[in-house]
């Protein structure tokens, strides 16, 4: 039953994203009139390009950006806004704490395939705490007693080994992304679920198929609730490069390797 | 993923030493440079406890029904306001945003809870300058002039207020505004004064320009201390670019985050002119957003060539690129004043620069006793002679702060303190 749900799901977002994707074709090409030279070009600027990105499939990004305008704006910020609005504060902060705590394990694969022990045994050291202490995550007492909290994922790992980010990609649902890090985004994923269904914590109760999709529903919700970011919310006729740029330099300058003190 | 407010302190980046300040009064606002102000604005701890959340809701006003908007803008579906409202009987503060500004830029949203906080029902409005206004709100399509800038703004507020009458109860009315907001809620309430719409009680200027052209010659001149001058931002804007990176791999950080922005700041990653020019670079960024939204608004062929219709998938970078190297010399000349002039024959452009001036509507001023003005000492919007100006026409009305830049105090306690207790008076 929920397998069919799911495949009606997926069918709705492929036409939805298919419709977009032409709808973009046809409105070109439309205004009939002649067009007359700008009074301002590129050419006459002799200056370096700046906030450049590797974007070679602008076209398809850009209809993805508009695709997860459309899904934000009837599906998840509704979703998110009934979420707040009925879930008290203090409980939305705990869900948040135990999310992030589950995230830890993620964190912690990634700073060991990065071979970082001190920052494995910091992250390791926030998982048993906040496990402990922090009832099941459900708090943060790690942070207060200095445990700093290092975000890590496989695109970082890939970025730490030396591989370059690739192309700019904007990913339905997630955003944006780049083939390094949509690569790493799949195999966090596919590590995240192996450690899952090999403790599979709610086997027990013969019933755990519903529990679990909604420990993941809950996550969605949760991650949107924490971000702030809206598409174009910004109403800059630009954000496109402004996000692109700051998300590129953002994953670049915090997957490379630090440079040696002089 | 994407934050928002990185993309605003990345515009900027960061600059020099906290140093500790001569003891002036009991002013506590703590940054002593006029740059480093507006840059890094008031450190969290002394941004007043505000409530994490406010009952509000958005308004999407459709201006001009009739209006068909171009195929780029398909996202633009009506003028943005936050309205956020109490249950009992309150008086409504309508708030104008500076240049750039949307309806939910932080500064706006921290007044917003400031005032909300204190029993006031709050209407936040974009700026004029702001493409969602061009493109929705503004009949022209072409900011920059308060006259006009005023008569939009009063129908936007008009709008605002049928949308939301039903479901409040208003006992007076306020205004305010920051930046150029503050000069636009001058000409506003002038123009209040002849609708008598909203009959506004209060009106709070916060640190306005004297004169918008005056102003942004200021803001000209931070960029051409870059080498090579202005039209070599793109140079600029790389080589401070690889600094900031360099500066990260360096040290031992755990992410691009506040604590790293603050250590920029401390290390005196970035000189003064420097720091200068990124603030005149940030500025440029967002004028060529205004250059292009208007330009694609009225098709004047400007950046774009006249009558092309841009689809929502079709690259802009190009466009980006020749916009944000245009100054806004370029834009009053080339576009601006043309456009006026063709309105009104014979008009100067030194008529055309007074009329974009507190100084035309003085009298009105100088007379009326619902204004309120705060500004700093070392805002580098306004000249010393335009600061003394400021000073003789409010009066007691005036309140001058001995730092905080441009608008970088804005949200520290004392300040937010001051605009609340303004409008209960």
């Amino acid at each position: 039953m929920m397998i069919v749900i799911r495949c009606h799901v997926i069918r709705i977002c492929l036409a939805l994203m298919l419709s977009l994707s032409l709808a973009g074709c046809a409105t070109t090409g439309v205004n009939s009139q002649a067009e007359v030279p700008a009074m301002h070009s590129i050419n006459e600027f002799r200056d370096q390009n700046f906030a450049e990105v590797s974007d070679p499939w602008e076209g398809f990004n850009r209809n993805m950006y508009r695709f997860n305008f459309y899904v934000d704006r009837y599906l998840f910020i509704p979703v998110v806004n009934s979420y707040e609005f009925v879930t008290p504060v203090f409980l939305q902060e705990r869900i948040s704490a135990f999310y992030n705590n589950l995230g830890e394990v993620k964190n912690l694969t990634n700073s060991l395939f990065q071979l970082k022990g001190i920052e494995s045994m910091t992250t390791l050291g926030r998982f048993v705490t906040n496990s402990t202490v922090g009832i099941g995550g459900l708090f943060d007492p790690a942070t207060s007693f200095g445990l700093e909290r290092h975000n890590e994922d496989f695109g970082k790992t890939l970025g730490y080994w030396g591989a370059g980010s690739g192309p700019y990609l904007v990913l339905p649902f997630f955003g944006p992304s780049s083939v390094r890090d949509t690569g790493g985004l799949v195999v966090d994923t596919g590590i995240t679920y192996g450690i899952y269904s090999a403790i599979d914590p709610f086997g027990f109760t013969g019933n755990s198929f519903p529990i679990d999709a909604s420990i993941t529903t809950l996550n969605f919700v949760d991650t949107r609730h924490n971000q702030s970011f809206r598409y174009y919310e910004s109403g800059y006729p630009f954000e496109y490069y402004m996000v692109r740029f700051l998300y590129h330099e953002k994953r670049d300058i915090e997957s490379g390797r630090p440079l040696p003190a002089d | 993923m994407v934050y928002l407010k990185l993309m605003f302190i990345a515009a900027c980046f960061i600059l020099s030493p906290l140093q500790s300040h001569a003891a002036d009064g009991d002013y506590g606002y703590p940054i002593p440079g006029s740059y480093e102000a507006t840059i890094i604005g008031t450190p969290a701890a002394l941004i007043p406890p505000l409530p994490a959340y406010i009952r509000t809701r958005q308004l999407e006003l459709d201006i001009f029904p009739d209006r068909k908007k171009p195929p780029i803008f398909f996202h633009d579906q009506g003028l943005l306001c936050t309205f956020a409202y109490q249950k009992q009987k309150a008086p409504l503060v309508f708030l104008i945003g500076g240049t750039g500004a949307g309806n939910q830029t932080p500064r706006l949203l921290t007044m917003t809870k400031a005032l909300y906080q204190a029993g006031f029902h709050v209407i936040t409005l974009p700026s004029p300058t702001h493409s969602n206004f061009i493109v929705s709100a503004s009949q022209s399509g072409i900011p920059g002039d308060l006259t006009e800038d005023a008569v939009d703004l009063y129908r936007v507020m008009e709008a605002a207020w049928n949308e939301v009458k039903g479901d409040i109860e208003v006992s007076d009315f306020h205004l305010g505004g920051y930046s150029m907001g503050a000069t636009q809620a001058a000409f506003v309430a002038k123009l209040d004064e002849e609708r008598r719409l909203f009959n506004f009680r209060k009106v709070l200027m916060i640190n306005p320009s004297v004169s918008l052209y005056n102003s942004v010659t200021r803001i000209e001149e931070l960029l051409q201390q870059i080498p090579g001058g202005a039209k070599k931002q793109g140079i600029f804007f790389n080589r401070m670019l690889s600094k900031f990176s360099e500066f990260y791999r360096y040290g031992n950080f755990v992410a691009v985050n506040e604590n790293f922005l603050y250590t920029i700041y401390t290390e005196k990653l970035f000189s003064r002119p420097e720091t200068a020019g990124l603030i005149g670079l940030s500025y440029r960024i967002g004028l060529g957003g205004m250059i292009f939204s208007s330009d694609v608004m009225t098709n004047s062929g400007y950046v774009v060539p006249k009558n092309r219709v841009l689809s929502p998938t079709d690259s802009l970078f190009d466009y980006f690129l020749v916009s944000t190297h245009l100054s806004f010399y370029d834009y009053f000349n080339e576009y601006f004043y043309p456009h006026f002039l063709k309105q009104r024959p014979g008009l100067t452009k030194q008529a055309l620069i007074d009329s974009e001036s507190l100084r035309s509507i003085e009298s009105y001023l100088k007379t009326s006793a619902k204004f309120g003005m705060m500004t700093n000492e070392n805002d580098f919007i306004l000249t010393k002679e335009e600061l003394d100006y400021l000073k003789q026409l409010f009066g007691e009305r005036a309140r001058i702060y001995p730092r905080g830049g441009h608008l970088g105090n804005l949200e520290y306690k004392d300040n937010l303190a001051y605009m609340v207790d303004f409008f209960k008076k």
